[in-house]
C-alpha cells in the first residue's frame, strides 16, 4: 500500500519511537518541537498468517472474511511506550509492561487488535458508564 | 458509581444520572486518562450491553405500514429474542433504516431505502437488494454493507470501518472524510469523492468524477477506469504488488474482480502538501520576537 509516505520523520525501525519518544527529525519537526504524521503505517494491510487464534474465533462469529474494521488498528506509541488509539473514548490504551512485544510491527498489530477488542467488550470500558449515562434507548 | 443501581438510573433524569456516575468531574481528554489494558481480560466478540442473538434463528418483519422508527424498535425487540437474521421486507425508500444497530446481526432488506440507511453501525452484515438514498452507512463503525444496486451522493460518509459496498453507481462526494474502513464500488463515483479522505480504502471500478481526492490527508483511492480531475493534493502513486494483491482479495471477497484482473487500476494518494496547518503559529512568533 501507500507506505511510509510521511513529510516527517521516517518510520524506520519497530522500535523507533519507544527509543526516542520526541521521534525529532526533520527540520520542520525540530522548528515546531513536534513529530508530524503518524508513528505507524496506516496503510500497512495486515499479514493474515499471523492471525491469533482469539481474532480468527472474532472473525467466524462475526460472520466476516477478514478483520474488517480491526485492518485498521495498529500498535502505535504514546509517550514512548506502545499504546493503541481507542476510537470508542478518542484516546490511547497503554500496552502493559509485561506484555512481551515482538520484533516486528506486523506481529505487534496482532496484539493491539486482540487487546483492543478484548478491552472494548469488557465491562470496565469507559463506554459501558457512557452509555449508562447517555442511552436513549 | 458502584452504590447507583441500574433501576435508580432508570428513574433519573439523564442529568441526574451523568452526576450519580460522577462523569461530570471525570477529565475525557486522551492522554489524561492514562488507561491500561488488561492482558488477562475476559475473551468476549460483543458489547457487554448486546443481546445474544443466533444466525440461525431467522425472522421477517413487513414494513409496510410502520414508520421508520417502529421498524428500527422492531428489529431491537427482535435482537433482544435471539434472532440473528432478520428480513425487512416492502421497506418502500423509507429514510434511516436499520441505523444505530451495535450488534452481529445479519439484516437483508428486500427492497430500496431512502436517505441515511444502515448508518452509525458497528457489527452487522446488511445485504440491500434495491437501491439507496443519500448518505448510507453514514459514520459506519464497522461490520459488512452490500447494495445490489445504485446509491446516492456522501455514500460512506464519515465511515471509521468496515466494508461499505455498492455494486452499482454511486453520487457525489463518496467517502467524504472517511477516518477509516473500506469502500467499494462496482460503477462509477460521482464528483469530489475521497474528500477530506483521513484514512481507509476506496476502490472503484469505474470512472470517476471531477476533483477526486480533494485535499485528502491520508488513506488511498484505486479507480478502475477514467479520472475525469484530480483534486487539490491528490497524486498518483504506483500501484505495488501488495496493492494488487489487497484488491483482488478483497474484490473476491464480494464477487467483483474485473474480467482482466486488477493491474489497470491507478492507485491516488495524497501528495501531503496541505500538511501545513502548523506553519503559521512559529512563523508569526518570529515576526513578532
Amino acid at each position: 500500500m501507500a507506505g511510509t509516505q510521511y513529510r516527517g520523520s521516517e518510520i524506520k525501525d519497530v522500535n523507533q519511537f519507544m527509543e526516542d519518544a520526541a521521534g525529532l527529525e526533520s527540520e520542520r519537526e525540530k522548528e515546531i518541537g513536534q513529530h508530524i504524521g503518524y508513528r505507524y503505517d496506516v496503510n500497512l494491510v495486515p499479514d493474515y498468517d499471523r492471525l491469533t487464534p482469539y481474532l480468527k474465533e472474532y472473525m467466524e462469529v462475526m460472520g466476516w472474511d477478514d478483520l474488517n474494521w480491526l485492518e485498521d488498528i495498529h500498535m502505535g506509541y504514546e509517550d514512548g511506550k506502545p499504546a493503541v488509539f481507542d476510537r470508542n473514548i478518542n484516546g490511547w490504551v497503554r500496552v502493559p509492561d509485561s506484555v512481551a512485544l515482538p520484533d516486528n510491527q506486523q506481529d505487534r498489530d496482532m496484539i493491539a487488535r486482540e487487546m483492543l477488542l478484548k478491552f472494548q467488550m469488557s465491562d470496565r470500558h469507559p463506554l459501558v458508564t457512557l452509555r449508562k449515562a447517555y442511552m436513549k434507548f | 458509581m458502584a452504590g447507583v443501581s441500574d433501576a435508580e438510573l432508570k428513574g433519573m433524569s439523564q442529568e441526574e444520572r451523568v452526576k450519580a456516575l460522577g462523569m461530570t468531574t471525570e477529565q475525557l481528554t486522551g492522554k489524561s486518562m492514562y488507561i491500561e489494558f488488561d492482558p488477562d481480560a475476559t475473551e468476549r466478540f460483543t458489547y457487554p450491553w448486546a443481546p445474544d442473538v443466533d444466525f440461525n434463528k431467522r425472522t421477517e418483519i413487513d414494513t409496510d405500514e410502520m414508520t421508520s422508527t417502529e421498524v428500527n424498535d422492531e428489529i431491537r425487540a427482535k435482537m433482544n429474542e435471539g434472532y440473528g437474521s432478520i428480513v425487512l421486507k416492502n421497506p418502500r425508500g423509507k429514510h434511516s433504516l436499520g441505523v444505530g444497530i451495535l450488534n452481529k446481526l445479519n439484516l437483508i432488506i428486500e427492497g430500496s431505502t431512502g436517505y441515511f440507511g444502515v448508518g452509525l453501525i458497528d457489527g452487522p452484515n446488511v445485504r440491500v437488494n434495491g437501491r439507496v438514498g443519500w448518505s448510507c452507512g453514514e459514520n459506519m463503525m464497522s461490520g459488512t454493507v452490500v447494495i445490489e444496486k445504485n446509491a446516492g451522493s456522501t455514500f460512506g460518509a464519515a465511515i471509521r470501518g468496515g466494508d461499505l459496498v455498492c455494486k452499482g453507481s454511486v453520487g457525489s462526494r463518496t467517502g467524504i472524510d472517511m477516518k477509516g474502513g473500506t469502500i467499494i464500488v462496482g460503477g462509477d463515483t460521482g464528483a469530489l469523492s475521497g474528500f477530506m479522505m483521513q484514512r481507509g480504502r476506496m476502490v472503484v471500478c469505474g470512472n470517476a468524477g471531477k476533483n477526486l481526492g480533494d485535499s485528502m490527508y491520508d488513506g488511498t483511492i484505486y479507480i478502475g477506469g477514467e479520472i475525469q480531475s484530480l483534486g487539490v493534493d491528490a497524486i498518483e502513486a504506483e500501484l505495488t504488488d501488495l496493492d494488487k494483491a489487497w484488491l483482488t482479495r478483497k474484490l473476491t471477497q464480494y464477487g467483483m474482480v474485473p474480467e482482466g484482473g486488477v493491474g489497470h487500476f491507478k492507485k491516488i494518494v495524497a501528495g501531503k502538501m496541505l500538511w501545513n496547518y502548523d506553519n503559521l503559529e512559529p512563523n508569526e512568533k518570529k515576526l513578532i520576537l
